[in-house]
């Protein structure tokens, strides 16, 4: 297997705010990789210099290809779809104006990326001219996640997915983006506070820690891990 | 889902809310119906009124119009365009050297829509951005300069007397009952309200304009997704430079003379109907433009303070009193959104 994504020794700051110290990560073509870590440890950052959101140096080589400079809309552009923290649904749009969003850098008909789309979330199908802002926490968060997979897009990057969702709906979440990598060959980068759902759904896992890569390895090798264990699964 | 039960109560609570948060609520739609009723009323008993009605909503649809521009500019930058009418005037002048050049007056017209919306890009591209990124004050006293170096360069140009244009509309009058109504005033009409609407259609149903709205409301999200963000708040400016040039164009032959200061009273009119509708609102805009026009023109037929009547000197203090009044004591206008920070 080839890494789709990879990140060699990047850095990230807000400001003055040093967040990444010399990040390192590799993401197979058709895995799903977590990012764990305590609050502050840059989980959330690293999908942000993924996307250009932040200012960042050092390497990150998408598909062959350096990202560089590259602005978030030219990061969409190359097939990485970004779901940010807090969903980042347009409320204020209904859902099909959502959708049609996710698919704005296609050109033609967007029908059958749509008709795929409504297979994994037929109740979406039903609720086209509804105001996203009137959805459930829960029901807003499928839909950026719908909305990032009408972008048919090589690369998912999925940061908190399961952030302020009742527990029965962050295990459907979970269970759909399994599917959607088992039978769409979907990658996807997670970040994720709850360590085992994480773990449960990716093939291999990174621990940040203040900035840095403090551990990687397999899914059963972090949970066979002993700090893992005691600082992020509790047992 | 075996959530959704639950799920669909909760959207339907999230509805209710929407609904009384914003928008146009009942009470101001009956209010709107009222007015319209006494118009209609005093237009039937009054041939004096109805004149006075059709020609306010004439004048009303330009203020709107320009109202328009301020709110698209607004909603897409956050920054209170001072040099919006002004922009009108310049374009309006740009028709009318065309003209000269032998274009025909239509030629001209859309000629000159062109231009402004060209002009509205370079603008926010050269003047704006840069200083959009320090502050939205900052890009707001841009706006301010760019009202003075417009003026000066239109006065430079073209100097400061008195310019003629042909009349677009001819002089035909229509004789409707006992009431006698310009054609001029209903091509003024019928040509804003159609391009208000044409805008409002790409805004709605086209892929740029779900962009463009998408750039305006979420910058951080529409960038996820592949909106090119700065260049679709770039074309808002653009559009509202292509309305305000229609503004100026239909303002003009209803002054019958072009001069500099063409669209200095109506930028206070645009902001009183900016204001009264909501200045994140552009159906708010374009009523809030009918109202003030209608108004104005009956107030300053009709008005009296005490013993004294209102004459035409207080049109434009009227306006103001209509900003000063809208502020204090229903900041969000008619239509507009309570909360209109952005995150």
């Amino acid at each position: 297997m080839t890494a789709l994504l990879e990140l060699e020794d990047v850095e990230a700051r807000y400001g003055p705010v040093h967040v990444l110290h010399g990040v390192s990560l590799a993401v197979d073509e058709g895995s799903v990789v977590a990012v764990l870590g305590p609050n502050g440890a840059g989980k959330t950052t690293t999908l942000r210099a993924v996307s250009g959101m932040v200012r960042r140096s050092g390497n990150i080589q998408f598909a062959g290809r350096a990202l560089g400079r590259l602005g978030p809309d030219g990061v969409a552009r190359l097939g990485i779809a970004h779901v940010p923290e807090g969903r980042g649904t347009f409320s204020e749009l209904t859902v099909w104006e959502n959708l049609r969003l996710g698919a704005y850098t296609r050109r033609g008909s967007i029908q059958p990326e749509l008709e795929r789309v409504f297979a994994y979330f037929p109740w979406l199908s039903e609720r086209k001219r509804q105001q996203a802002g009137t959805l459930s926490g829960g029901e807003q968060q499928m839909l950026a996640l719908a909305r990032a997979f009408v972008h048919r897009p090589r690369l998912l990057l999925l940061d908190e997915p399961s952030l302020g969702l009742a527990p029965v709906l962050v295990a459907e979440l979970f269970r759909i983006v399994r599917e959607l990598n088992e039978k769409e060959g979907l990658t996807v980068l997670v970040v994720e506070q709850n360590a085992q759902l994480a773990l449960q759904a990716a093939e291999a896992g990174y621990v940040l820690e203040a900035g840095r890569v403090a551990l990687s390895g397999t899914s059963a090798e972090l949970r066979a891990d002993d700090s893992v264990r005691r600082s992020y699964l509790g047992y | 889902m075996a959530t959704a039960e639950s799920s669909r109560l909760e959207s339907l609570r999230n509805r209710g809310a929407a609904l009384g948060g914003g928008g146009g609520t009942p009470i101001v739609i009956v209010i709107l119906v009222g007015v319209a009723i006494f118009l209609l009323v005093g237009s039937l008993r009054s041939v004096t009124f109805a004149q006075l009605t059709v020609q306010g909503l004439a004048l009303g649809a330009v203020y709107g119009s320009l109202a328009l521009a301020l709110v698209l500019v607004y909603r897409a930058t956050r920054v209170v365009n001072f040099a919006q009418g002004e922009l009108a005037m310049l374009t309006t002048y740009i028709a009318y050297q065309l003209i000269k050049w032998g274009l025909s007056y239509w030629e001209a017209f859309f000629a000159t829509l062109a231009i402004a919306l060209v002009l509205g890009i370079v603008l926010e591209l050269a003047l704006i951005r840069p200083v959009l990124h320090r502050s939205v004050i900052a890009a707001v006293i841009v706006t301010v300069g760019l009202f003075v170096l417009i003026d000066g360069v239109v006065n430079w140009i073209w100097g400061g007397d008195f310019k003629f244009m042909p009349s677009p509309f001819g002089t035909k009058i229509y004789h409707v009952g006992g009431v006698s109504i310009a054609r001029l005033y209903v091509g003024m009409f019928v040509v804003v309200i159609i391009s208000v609407l044409l805008v409002w259609a790409l805004f709605r149903f086209t892929k740029l304009g779900l962009g463009m709205r998408a750039a305006a409301l979420r910058p951080a999200e529409a960038a996820f997704v592949g909106v090119r963000v700065e260049w679709m708040l770039a074309i808002g400016w653009g559009l509202a430079a292509l309305l305000g040039a229609v503004a100026g164009l239909m303002a003009e032959p209803s002054q019958f003379t072009l001069e500099p200061t063409l669209m200095q009273p109506i930028l206070v009119y645009a902001f009183a109907a900016a204001v009264l509708g909501g200045l994140d609102s552009p159906a708010g805009a374009v009523i809030g433009g009918l109202l003030i026009g209608v108004s104005l023109n009956l107030v300053v037929q009709y008005g009296h303070i005490g013993p004294l009547k209102i004459t035409s000197e207080l049109q434009t203090p009227a306006a103001f009193a209509v900003i000063v009044a809208v502020l204090l004591f229903k900041p969000s206008g008619l239509f507009g959104h309570q909360e209109v920070r952005r995150v």
